[in-house]
């Protein structure tokens, strides 16, 4: 079972679709004991850190989601939800996030060049870092292949972390991994093909209890 | 690097894609289901679905079909036609759609754009804009190109991104259905004019058209058809090879 971690914000529908159609047993659920009890943790969001956080902290899921990722239970953060898991995000002014992965979340326009348009919106090609071996989360996916990506802000000082980038006028954090604890930067659930291989490889993955 | 994205749009009405389609291979040509599927299949970067039904059932019928595409296929989805209040924007978002596409409704009430940026962000709004040449201007048209607004385009656009539009789609009526390319002048002038992605609609024939939108204007970040995708006068695969053989940067 997998659990989509449902703390009211942001359109469900799609990526609990795209898990279903992988065979894979899904439940949205805001509730506590319901993401204890499943095998794997799914942490969506979209729109303000500042309001997810809080959204978040106010239903206690914080302190569910951060227990489970440290009992060793696979947990895929995705576009906010990703952001969610570094130390703090600089997003109108400074906001604690859940410390899962050490980072730092900060707004892209500083880092690209002029011309570049804010937000990064559209498909883009994943790279994967030298020297490193590959995430088994793009087990399935080919360097170059395109996913699609709608964020303003993205994940810095996390290099030891940084599993996927993206170019856009500078190199932009696409995924992140620290053992058990995943995130990616882009929408695997409106990423076609290749982000359906991407969830399957997360489905794939050993469940933690 | 972000790839230009081709979009294919499918105007629905109760239930079926309108506007004859002759769709290769396809037994359903007219299910926005099936022909979606195919589309995205084939490459499509995005799908835009407009409901142009009229009725409120057929409202309801619209909202069960999108559901049923944003189940069945994972690529971005726009929702336009009939969106006059955030509760429009609450109900087709709730169905799967990605993005939302104002016309009329935020020419009647500008506010529906600000208000539903606020509530989805800017990403979620898509300003979309019916241009007419007229007395040496660019006029916004409104109901399908039958009503002169008087509103100069460029201003409209403009305040639309003020707003919070996060995104624009140009229909040039000039260019529409006559089948010799996209109206250059008036997607430069918007791209003078605005920062957010400009999506250029009205004029494709054929592939070298969009050939030469991305390499006259680099500024121009996708291109919208109908017809000529339906028909198969343009296919998706061909177009992105096409274009990829001419140095522009495409998701294959």
């Amino acid at each position: 079972m997998i659990a989509i971690v449902d703390y009211g914000v942001g359109n469900l529908f799609s990526l609990s679709c795209s898990l279903r159609s992988l065979g894979a047993e899904v439940l949205v659920t805001g509730d506590a004991g319901a993401i204890r009890a499943a095998d794997k943790v799914v942490l969506p969001g979209v729109g303000a850190f500042g309001d997810a956080a809080a959204l978040l902290r106010e239903r206690g899921l914080d302190r569910v989601v951060v227990e489970e990722a440290r009992r060793g239970k696979p947990l895929l953060g995705i576009c906010l939800g990703m952001q969610l898991l570094f130390e703090r995000s600089l997003e109108y002014g400074e906001h604690p996030g859940l410390g899962l992965i050490p980072g730092q979340v900060e707004p892209i326009a500083p880092v690209i060049p002029r011309g570049y348009k804010v937000p990064h919106i559209g498909w883009n090609a994943l790279r994967f870092p030298a020297g490193r071996p590959r995430s088994g989360l793009f087990r399935y996916v080919e360097e170059g292949e395109c996913v699609y990506f709608v964020h303003s802000y993205y994940a810095s000082r996390c290099d030891a972390y940084v599993t996927a980038t993206a170019e856009y006028g500078a190199e932009l954090t696409a995924a992140v991994e620290r053992e058990n604890v995943m995130g990616v930067q882009f929408h695997p659930e409106k990423s076609g093909a290749v982000g359906l291989r991407i969830l399957r490889a997360f489905c794939e993955r050993e469940g933690g209890r | 690097m972000i790839t230009k994205r081709i979009i294919p749009c499918l105007d629905v009405k109760d239930g079926r894609v309108v506007k004859g389609v002759n769709f290769l291979g396809l037994s359903d040509v007219s299910s926005p289901v099936e022909l979606g599927k195919a589309y995205s299949d084939q490459g499509a970067d995005e799908l835009v679905f407009y409901d142009i039904t009229a009725s409120a059932e057929g409202r309801a019928l619209f909202t069960d079909i999108l559901r049923e595409v944003a189940s069945t296929i994972f690529i971005p989805l726009t929702v336009g036609g009939g969106i006059n209040s955030v509760e429009d924007f609450d109900r087709v978002l709730k169905c799967g759609a990605d993005k939302v596409s104002v016309n009329s409704g935020a020419l009647r009430d500008p506010s529906l754009i600000s208000a539903a940026a606020r509530r989805y962000g800017n990403q979620c709004v898509v300003l979309s804009v019916d241009a007419k040449r007229q007395d040496g201007r660019f006029r916004v048209f409104a109901k399908g190109g039958r009503e002169d607004t008087g509103l100069d385009a460029i201003e409209w656009i403009k305040q639309g991104v003020r707003s919070g539009a996060g995104e624009i789609v140009l229909n040039s009526i000039d260019t529409d259905g006559v089948k010799k390319g996209f109206d250059l002048e008036m997607l430069a002038a918007v791209c003078d004019a605005v920062d957010v992605p400009v999506i250029a609609s009205g004029g494709a024939g054929r592939a070298e058209d969009f050939v030469t939108l991305f390499e006259t204007l680099p500024k121009v970040d996708a291109g919208l058809a109908a017809s000529i995708f339906h028909f198969g006068e343009v296919r998706i695969p061909d177009l992105k090879r096409t274009l990829r053989a001419r140095g522009i940067n495409v998701r294959l």
